[in-house]
């Protein structure tokens, strides 16, 4: 592989000095666990002249439970997440995410806003220079074209977090730092649908926690991969289901890997009010597909996702569902 | 090499303090290997996929190909080199021997090394647990059965 591009690394121990150090760098990357972006950098995507190291700010670095719900700060590892008392007791959705990510190492150095903030990926893209310089690069980072979809004008490479759609259920919002200050939305809005710019930060802005409702609904987490070890999601899916009754009373869903970002399903209102049947499984599985949009970024079939996509969500629901749908889910 | 500038960094590497004169730039793959001459870590994927670099990062096992030296300053760095005492193979590496958890032994080092953090933190792990802390470590000769019963021996006491 390539040697690193001779940057020089900032380590700040406040927020100020963070977007300072930012400001003062035109081509400065923030930068955490380094697990994304240290390989990225490497396969010369990219060439900052600086990189920021977030993960010496103190109100990035916690996790706490309390009444307000759950708040994560986005320097706060996977590993610790997965392990946090509240998180495998309360939010088993948001614990599963969290260890469904590459291996041990990479939970023990990669972080939460690392995971949130992660570049798409696509056969095209994650290669070595050499390899993307003989194919003429490609639309997302120094050439025009893209090679899964060539007469397009956007690149469909596909977001592979594991752990935004379980924090997506829960309905989070995170705090972005900037310039301005630090101001909250709701994590669903740092999303855009273009695999070239997915994430929606200015110049100088980073995370600096997440924040999870209390009193979670009942939620689980369940990804396809190649390789069960250690893999991206070829599909990701968080199902939230509250029930009354045996009505469902309250359904999201959300996904990763199958678009340039991961989204909350739209529809779903029409599943509330009755009990999850195999008709109920049926019309979910219609919407997931419809929703999802695959492309050839992966060395899986586009339509293998689709479908995986589908059928996770419908065995989530089914289980959440209540005992009954079990075993009709496709 | 690039012309970033260098500055000291310290750390403890395998128990002793050591100063190395770097760049921000430099992996501590690379300064292990070349600066520093201990080539027991390996460079297999060179890009975090198959766990042949893994060293112990105060305790932890970690990922020396997407290290950065700088990183690891003021920290404490172990590697394979570090377990033998007095020329006596630690029982991790004498049950990686016995029950012959190595062919090739490229991915040896790594292996351990991630064991040997597993064996800290959980010296009694079931094999589900032994399975799920080496999932990143990618072995090409022995089927990984052998090596998931030289860590289960070592963890028992055995040889
Ligand atoms: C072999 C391998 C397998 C992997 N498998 C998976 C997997 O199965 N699932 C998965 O989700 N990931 C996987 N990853 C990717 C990665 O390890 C994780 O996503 C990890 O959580 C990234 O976090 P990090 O802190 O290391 O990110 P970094 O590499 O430090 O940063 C990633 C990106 O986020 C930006 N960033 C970091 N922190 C912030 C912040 N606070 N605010 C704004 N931007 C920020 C950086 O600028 C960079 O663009 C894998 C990686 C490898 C090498
Ligand atoms: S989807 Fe197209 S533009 Fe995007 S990374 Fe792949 S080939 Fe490049
Ligand atoms: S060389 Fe580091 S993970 Fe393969
Ligand atoms: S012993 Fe050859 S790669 Fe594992």
């Amino acid at each position: 592989m390539e040697l690193l591009p001779p940057f020089h690394v900032a380590t700040p121990a406040t927020i100020a000095a963070a977007v300072a150090a930012r400001q003062r760098q035109a081509t400065g990357r923030f930068i955490a666990g380094g697990t994304d972006l240290m390989v990225n950098l490497r396969h010369g995507l990219g060439d900052p002249a600086a990189l920021i190291d977030l993960r010496g700010i103190p109100e990035l670095q916690h996790v706490t439970a309390g009444p307000d719900g759950l708040v994560i700060g986005a320097a706060v590892t996977l590993a610790e997440l997965a392990e946090h008392p509240a998180v495998t007791s309360r939010y088993p959705a948001i614990a599963a995410a969290a260890t469904a990510v590459g291996a041990p190492a990479h939970r023990a150095a990669g972080t939460v806003g690392g995971n949130l903030c992660l570049d798409t990926r696509c056969i095209f893209y994650n290669r070595s220079a050499w390899w993307r310089e003989a194919n003429g690069f490609c639309l997302k980072y120094k050439g025009d074209t893209c090679h899964v979809a060539p007469t397009g004008k956007r690149c469909h490479a596909a977001f592979s977090g594991d752990l935004a759609p379980a924090l997506l259920v829960h309905a989070a919002e995170i705090d972005i730092a900037g310039p301005d200050g630090v101001r909250r939305q709701p994590l669903a809005a740092l999303y855009a649908e273009d695999g070239a710019a997915h994430v929606r930060l200015a110049a100088g802005e980073f995370l600096v926690r997440v924040v999870v409702p209390a009193d979670p609904w009942p939620a689980a987490y369940a990804k396809a991969r190649a390789r069960g070890a250690i893999d991206f999601p070829l599909a990701g899916v968080a199902v939230a289901l509250r029930r009354r009754g045996s009505d469902v009373d309250g359904l999201r869903v959300a996904l990763t890997g199958t678009n340039a970002r991961p989204f909350l399903l739209e529809g779903t209102d029409g599943l509330l009010g009755t009990p999850v049947s195999p008709a109920w499984l049926d019309r979910l599985g219609r919407l997931v597909q419809k929703q999802v949009s695959p492309m050839r970024t992966t060395l899986l079939a586009a339509q293998y996702r689709r479908r995986v996509a589908a059928a996770l969500a419908q065995r989530l629901a089914a289980t959440l569902g209540g005992a009954d749908a079990v075993g009709h889910a496709a | 090499m690039t012309q970033a500038a260098k500055q000291v960094r310290s750390f403890r590497l395998n128990g002793r303090a050591h100063d190395v004169l770097v760049a921000d730039n430099v992996l501590l793959l690379d300064t292990l290997r070349e600066a520093l001459g201990l080539t027991g870590t390996k460079r297999g994927c060179d890009g975090g996929e198959c766990g042949a670099c893994t060293v112990l990062i105060d305790g932890t096992p970690r990922l020396a190909c997407l290290t950065r030296t700088q990183e690891c300053d003021g920290h404490s760095v172990e590697t394979i080199e570090g377990l033998a005492e007095n020329g006596r193979m630690s029982r991790l590496q004498r049950a990686f021997h016995e029950r012959l958890g190595t062919q090739c032994g490229y991915c040896t080092p790594g292996m351990v090394m991630t064991a040997e953090g597993l064996l800290r933190r959980n010296p009694d792990p079931t094999e589900a647990e032994i399975r799920a802390a080496l999932a990143g470590n990618i072995c090409r000769c022995t089927g990984y059965v052998k090596i998931i019963e030289a860590v289960e021996d070592a963890a028992r006491g055995a040889p």
